[in-house]
């Protein structure tokens, strides 16, 4: 009857976050954002840097990831990721800190173009973050 | 036989390492529970990881132009083998156990002809292997600065591995570490990470169909090299649980050793003690007898 699936996001260290009722997730694949709702097809992907964003219930999360991994099958979506953190309460100075970063892996020229493009992608999420 | 006061002073200096061992153990029992934990939470990571490229390789299309981190270079002369010990010692066997395994592997090697090559992860590895395998040894990495285990320096490990790999430097991988099972039994690992075994009744549960964006070949390049750093990452949070737990359990019997020690010296002491009153009275007495 419902709408809804599962939904776990795992990190190196620990089970971040396990939902039940999930209607909805928009991630952002390698290839493009991607909603995923139920009975969505058995997928693999992976992710650049973005922005997670979960609906379940009457509530909304948004989550940046810097990469990692969406497997769903039998209606759980699994979400494989390094470097994840809540939107809602990060710490500013944290993000300006990765813009830095990036921005100085982003003036090395040994980057192919691949990693330059997810770093640049990487440097305007953080940006837009940022400012709001 | 010992006189009374350095049997004081024995006993008192049992007493004081007994003193140390307790607190050493209860130190460590604190720090087991906190790895412990941390184990456990990193194990549902590893477990999906491991099982995403099951259903990827098993739902691989072209098995010749497979990326080489998962079928091998195709040769098996060069074994690389990274053994990972702990920082510290007073742990019992954990160090030595390990190492135990690796040697017997290494024989192994030797005896087959193939070139061996050694990276060491903690600084107690290094210390008992250089002695044998120094001309083997080609790195040597130690994070005494880091408090636990985390995901940045399996990652570091990993990277390491991965260039050598992608520079032709060795063949096969495996790496050592110690699986914890309870406080009492750890057991020692060997883990073929490169080219990726898989057991079989694993390949047989994933039969299934998946979709792929991008394909099959841009994602295990992708993932590959991540699950290296996943599988380094697991055997260090097994590590560092298996160190304190293997820690707690050796200073355990060393207090209760200590224990025992204190009790033996004491009666002795008391003995000794007693004689030496005996003695005393018996040359009283004779003395007065004299008289």
């Amino acid at each position: 009857m419902s709408e809804n699936f599962n939904l776990e996001i795992v990190s190196p260290e620990k089970s971040f976050l396990k939902k039940d009722n999930v209607k909805e997730v928009v991630v952002p694949a390698f290839e493009g954002e991607m909603g995923i709702l139920k009975d969505h097809i058995s997928i693999i992907s992976f992710l650049k840097p973005g922005i997670i964003k979960i609906s379940s219930g009457n509530e909304e999360n948004s989550f940046y990831v810097d990469d990692g991994i969406v497997e769903f099958k039998d209606n759980t979506l699994s979400i494989l990721t390094s470097n994840i953190f809540d939107i809602k309460n990060s710490d500013k100075s944290k993000i300006q800190d990765m813009i830095k970063e990036a921005e100085k892996d982003l003036s090395s020229d040994k980057l192919d173009d691949q990693k330059r493009f997810i770093i640049s992608q990487k440097v305007e999420v953080l940006k837009s973050l940022s400012l709001n | 036989m010992a006189s009374l006061d350095d049997l004081k002073k024995r006993i008192s200096s049992v007493k004081s390492t007994q003193k140390i061992t307790k607190a050493m153990k209860m130190v460590a029992a604190a720090k087991l529970r906190r790895a412990q934990e941390s184990a456990e939470r990193g194990r549902p990571y590893s477990e999906k990881m491991n099982n995403v490229i099951l259903n990827l390789s098993s739902g691989l299309s072209d098995k010749e132009n497979a990326p080489k981190l998962l079928t091998g270079t195709g040769e098996d002369k060069i074994h690389l083998c990274v053994v990972m010990t702990a920082d510290r010692g007073l742990c019992g066997g954990f160090n030595s156990n390990i190492i135990k395994k690796a040697k017997t592997y290494f024989k192994k090697l030797f005896d087959s002809g193939k070139t061996l090559k050694i990276i060491t992860v903690g600084s107690k590895g290094y210390d008992q292997l250089k002695r044998v395998y120094k001309d083997n040894i080609i790195e040597n990495i130690s994070f005494k600065e880091s408090k636990n285990a985390n995901y940045f320096d399996a990652d570091k490990v990993g990277k390491i591995i991965i260039n050598k790999f992608e520079n032709k430097e060795f063949d096969v991988c495996t790496i050592f570490y110690n699986q914890f099972k309870n406080v009492i039994t750890q057991i020692p690992q060997e883990q073929q990470i490169i080219p990726l075994k898989m057991t079989e009744d694993e390949t047989k549960q994933s039969e299934e169909s998946y979709e792929f964006e991008p394909d099959e070949d841009e994602i295990l390049g992708n993932l590959l090299p991540k699950n290296i750093s996943t599988q380094i990452f697991k055997a260090m949070l097994e590590n560092s649980a298996s160190e304190q737990g293997s820690r707690m359990s050796a200073m355990d019997n060393a207090t209760r050793n200590a224990g025992e020690m204190v009790d033996k010296l004491t009666i002795q002491y008391n003995r000794s003690r007693q004689a030496a009153i005996t003695k005393e009275l018996i040359e009283i007495i004779s003395g007065a007898e004299s008289l």
